[in-house]
């Protein structure tokens, strides 16, 4: 089955590249595998039969948001971190904290699975219900984002303005405003 | 076709390396990527569930959070370089105190 192989192979990528982000010492390599990470849900989503959604991971995320991400590693010059210091100043170094981080990520396995439990009908193929109702085409969910999400979507055009502003304010030089 | 289950497996297990990296890094531009992973990981069950219901809904909600991940990643770097800043390092165990 290849659907099966594609669905495979994409989640592992997936799963894979974003263990080594969090892996990584060097804030560059993180920002650029997860990049591919992105580029490997997108895949996902394509089988899931959402084009726009996959094409506005590829462009928004990996093109804007990861570049943006990219710039300020590079204008920092951003230390890599050191692993000597990890070991010594870690909170989870300390025996309590990490016993309770411990208990804390049991917690969150325990809940996740029980959420996995409660979805009914689990094994049900993920486009069988929808009696071949096709979900791909741009043209209908551009109509019902306009229309009975017009509110969210211009809510969505103030967020990004005070977005904005305030990335500016904040990353303003103090003492430059003359 | 695939089961329903099997995506939100794949997004259950990126939502909590998500979660670990939070926690484990020591560098405020990793804790962000982190984040940007758990948003990514709770997008995907949005469109599992959306293909599985048949209708637009959890594409839609996922664009919006694509928006409000660009607006966080913009806030969140400002803030980054401001602290990088005062303090020369991205270590947040550097940015405890609240005045300096």
């Amino acid at each position: 089955m290849p659907e099966t192989f594609v669905f495979y192979a994409f989640s592992a990528m997936a799963i894979i590249a974003s263990t080594l982000v969090i892996g990584q010492r060097n804030p560059m390599y993180s920002v650029l595998l997860l990049i591919a990470s992105f580029g490997a849900l997108s895949a996902l989503y394509i089988q899931l039969d959402a084009p726009f959604v996959a094409v506005a991971q590829i462009i928004i995320y990996a093109g804007a948001i990861m570049v943006l991400f990219l710039f300020v590693v590079m204008l920092l010059n951003a230390p890599r971190e050191d692993a000597a210091e990890w070991d010594r100043s870690h909170p989870l170094q300390h025996p309590n904290i990490g016993r309770f981080g411990a208990l804390l990520a049991a917690l969150l396995v325990v809940q996740l699975a029980w959420a996995l439990a409660k979805v009914s009908e689990l094994e049900t193929p993920v486009g069988a219900r929808a009696d071949g109702a096709s979900v791909g085409s741009v043209l209908e969910m551009g109509r019902i984002l306009f229309t009975r999400h017009t509110f969210a979507f211009e809510a969505t055009s103030v967020l990004i303005l005070v977005a904005m502003v305030g990335a500016v304010v904040l990353a303003r030089r103090e003492g430059s405003n003359q | 076709m695939i089961p329903l289950s099997y995506y939100l497996i794949v997004s259950a297990v990126l939502f909590a390396i998500g979660t670990a990296g939070v926690f484990l890094r020591r560098n405020l531009i990793t804790i962000l990527l982190s984040i940007e992973i758990m948003l990514n990981a709770v997008n995907l069950s949005f469109v599992a569930f959306g293909r599985y219901a048949g209708d637009f809904d959890g594409q839609i909600i996922t664009f919006f959070v694509m928006t409000v991940a660009a607006a966080e990643a913009a806030v969140g770097l400002a803030l980054v370089i401001a602290l990088f800043r005062h303090r020369e390092s991205l270590n947040p165990d550097a940015f405890t105190s609240l005045k300096w």
